[in-house]
């Protein structure tokens, strides 16, 4: 391999495709901020943003700019450096995670970047960066314990909550913080032990293998491992802090929770880590259990037609799929209390998913 | 003395309110808490206080109505009610039979709108953020009913001495059929969201439970005492302004939880809508307005007249010196009375279940403050 070809595979193509998806990931999180007003709205019988562009298209930007101008408060009692950090420890993580989430199959950028690279490169060296999967994959990277990092990026991602509510010194965000750590750490257990049972499935660890393995079964794992997905997709609810598991920040009882001393920009940053984290959680639950970029019943002949579609397309489908869950469950349910939440959490969720494993590992072998 | 360690945990003392988005107003609760659970709870009111009891003491009764409004701002109709009522039966003044139908209809439309706006908080209190909103659908309508009758959607001045302002407006009739054909159904759409719901169960069931005597002990009145199981409704224990002429049913809890209390008002709300029906089949003509003096001066004495309001017995207690004035009126507010309970209901909860208990007990501060 030249120079020039190790140079395009991986450094030039992951950071053009690293700025791509946080740009289209900013943009996906602030509109989906007005998706969730929309679809709420109209469960509730009312129009929800309807002032600011057509529609209330460009509400998010308003909304955005209405932050950025709002005065910078730290509390004078607070822990100021920590304070300040709290928010971007929890927005971060969340982007961190979409390096290793396949939005594509391996050959998605095939033919973009063959037009692209002809432009700067021999053709003999084009064909060897095309057929590296890194570079023309629907993906950042491909990392083999690809699972292992989404959960231990995701969890940093809990501490922003903790220190955050922890740094304002105040009695609200304390409580909020207390709810959340206990909370987190219930539910990640559980967690875990749902993506073992596909981990069991597939035989890999990385995710883009998983989603190939989907292939080579011709199904999606949601068949195969349903008690799994719908225990991630609970616990998922909970790890994100949305109804009916938003005891963190719970309103109407601790006023905002752990970002009840934060205003103007900074809470907005935790704002849009939940965003962030929903649209983390409902990708990741894809890729697990949805077959990620294959289109419904992969290896069924006569529905080759649906292949029109490309595959970052099937991906973004489903993710907007479960999304909509995510929204309509909160337009629909109330919320939990405390306590309950650990009793499900430890309870019910935890052994159910450890028998899942078990199950599951018992079947494999025989 | 025991030495102080690291690990030794204290109680926490937080202020809920008066700023507090589910205290229902200017409420101030100063709880301790142990961890979650609640030690102890203290009400801090009187952010509300306008005087309303002094200052009606400065102006004649009929000056005084519009001042009872806005006690209790949002069961209006009935607070106006309850004192006509009172001064009434100070001057013996007849009210004619249209009048008294009429009132009796805007009376429980007032109790219906009371109730969905109870439905709408106490569920977004406990996190369920559409029923709010369906609440206050149904609530729009009749505020428009009240626009068109008297004039005004909260602080209505809904009676007059001796019967109302004017009578019904054209098309008024029909508006009332159309909501009472179509409320029941909405009625359904809340239960379908909430009753079997199993976390609302589990949020309510077993909350805030007091036995039918602990709350005759502490005075509790309304839905919140007739969840206890106590068969006591104002409206068929001493009726008053024809009451007795129509027919509903009391509906009673067993347990005495969070849980009997919403099904209590979800039904009064359906009983409210029956004699709204048999008011509107059975509207006699006549006038709506009786006679009555001028200016009132009630006979040397005390009077005591009460109601079955929204949230519990309304009791109004007017002492008359002779002159144009009354020399001292005290309101009895139901939820006032209820909100002592509140420590004894909350002791040993959680946190959360404080913002569903003081749901429960419906209260509303410009009443409890006056």
């Amino acid at each position: 391999m030249t120079f020039e070809e190790t140079l395009s595979i991986y450094v030039f193509i992951p950071l053009v495709k690293i700025v791509v998806i946080v740009l289209i990931l900013s943009g996906a999180i602030a509109y989906l901020t007005l998706l969730e007003r929309k679809i709420i709205a109209h469960i509730q019988v009312r129009l929800g943003p309807m002032r600011v562009g057509w529609h209330g298209l460009l509400q998010p930007i308003a909304d955005g700019l209405k932050f950025l101008l709002k005065e910078d408060i730290v509390p004078s009692k607070s822990d100021a450096l920590i304070f300040t950090l709290a928010p971007m420890i929890s927005l971060i993580p969340a982007f961190v995670v979409f390096a290793v989430v396949p939005f594509g199959s391996p050959e998605t950028l095939e033919g973009p970047l063959r037009w692209v690279l002809s432009w700067f490169l021999e053709a003999g060296s084009v064909e060897t960066v095309v057929q590296n999967p890194i570079a023309s994959g629907g993906f950042v990277t491909d990392i083999n314990i690809a699972i292992l990092f989404v959960l231990s990026v995701s969890s940093v991602g809990i501490l922003g909550v903790i220190l955050g509510g922890w740094a304002s010194n105040s009695k609200y965000p304390l409580l909020g913080a207390l709810r959340s750590s206990a909370q987190m750490v219930s539910y990640e257990v559980a967690l875990g032990f749902s993506i073992i049972g596909v981990l069991l499935v597939a035989g890999s660890l990385s995710l883009v293998e998983i989603v190939q393995s989907q292939q080579e079964s011709g199904l999606w794992y949601v068949f195969v491992q349903p008690v799994a997905f719908i225990l991630f997709f609970i616990c998922g609810m909970a790890e994100t802090n949305r109804l009916p598991f938003d005891l963190p920040e719970a309103e109407t009882e601790l006023v905002g929770g752990f970002h009840t001393e934060y205003s103007g920009f900074r809470f907005s940053l935790f704002f849009l880590a939940e965003y962030a984290n929903m649209i983390t959680v409902s990708a990741v639950a894809v890729t697990l259990f949805l077959g990620g970029w294959l289109r419904p019943f992969p290896n069924v002949e006569w529905l080759g037609f649906l292949d029109v579609i490309p595959s970052v397309l099937w991906f973004l489908i489903k993710v907007f799929i479960i999304l909509y869950v995510f929204i309509w469950i909160r337009g629909t349910l109330p919320r939990f209390r405390f306590d309950q939440l650990m009793e499900y959490g430890w309870k019910i969720f935890l052994p159910v998913a450890l028998g899942n494993v078990i199950v599951s590992a018992g079947v494999l072998l025989l | 003395m025991e030495q102080a360690t690291v690990l030794d945990t204290k109680v926490l003392e937080v202020n809920m309110g008066p700023q507090h988005p589910s205290t229902h107003g200017v409420l101030r609760v100063k709880l301790k808490l142990d961890g979650e659970k609640v030690v102890d709870a203290d009400c801090v009111i009187g952010y509300l206080h306008r005087g309303v009891e002094k200052i009606s003491e400065n102006r004649s009764y009929i000056n005084g109505v519009p001042y009872y409004d806005r006690t209790d701002y949002i069961a209006a109709v009935s607070n106006v009610y309850g004192y006509l009522l009172g001064v009434e039966k100070m001057m013996g003044i007849e009210v004619p039979e249209r009048a008294r139908h009429i009132r009796i209809m805007m009376t429980e439309f007032n109790r219906i709108a009371s109730h969905l706006l109870w439905l709408a908080t106490h569920a977004i209190d406990i996190g369920a953020m559409t029923v709010f909103l369906y609440c206050f659908r149904e609530r729009e309508e009749i505020l428009k009913l009240f626009e068109s009758l008297f004039g005004a959607r909260l602080t209505t001045h809904a009676f007059r001495v001796a019967g109302l302002w004017k009578d019904l407006p054209a098309g008024f009739e029909q508006a009332v059929r159309d909501f009472i054909n179509e409320f029941p159904h909405r009625v359904d759409e809340y239960e379908q969201l909430l009753t079997n719901n199993r976390i609302w169960l589990a949020r309510t069931q077993g909350i805030g439970v007091i036995s039918g005597e602990e709350a005759i002990d502490w005075g509790l009145s309304g839905p919140v005492l007739r969840g206890s199981g106590v068969d006591y409704d104002v409206r068929k224990a001493r009726p008053y302004g024809g009451y007795e002429e129509f027919e509903f049913d009391v509906p009673l809890g067993e347990n005495g939880d969070t849980y009997d209390r919403y099904v209590i008002r979800i039904e009064e709300m359906r009983q409210s809508c029956r004699i709204i029906q048999q008011v509107i089949d059975g509207l006699p003509d006549g006038p709506v307005r009786g006679k009555a003096p001028r200016t009132l001066k009630p006979a040397v004495g005390e009077y005591f007249s009460t109601i079955e309001g929204p949230r519990g017995e309304l009791g109004y207690y007017i002492v008359s010196d002779g002159s144009v004035q009354p020399f001292r009126v005290r309101i009895r507010p139901p939820t006032f009375i209820s909100l002592q309970a509140l420590r004894r209901l909350v002791k040993g909860h959680l946190m959360a279940d404080v913002i569903a208990i003081i749901g429960t007990l419906d209260i509303v501060l410009g009443e409890i403050d006056r």
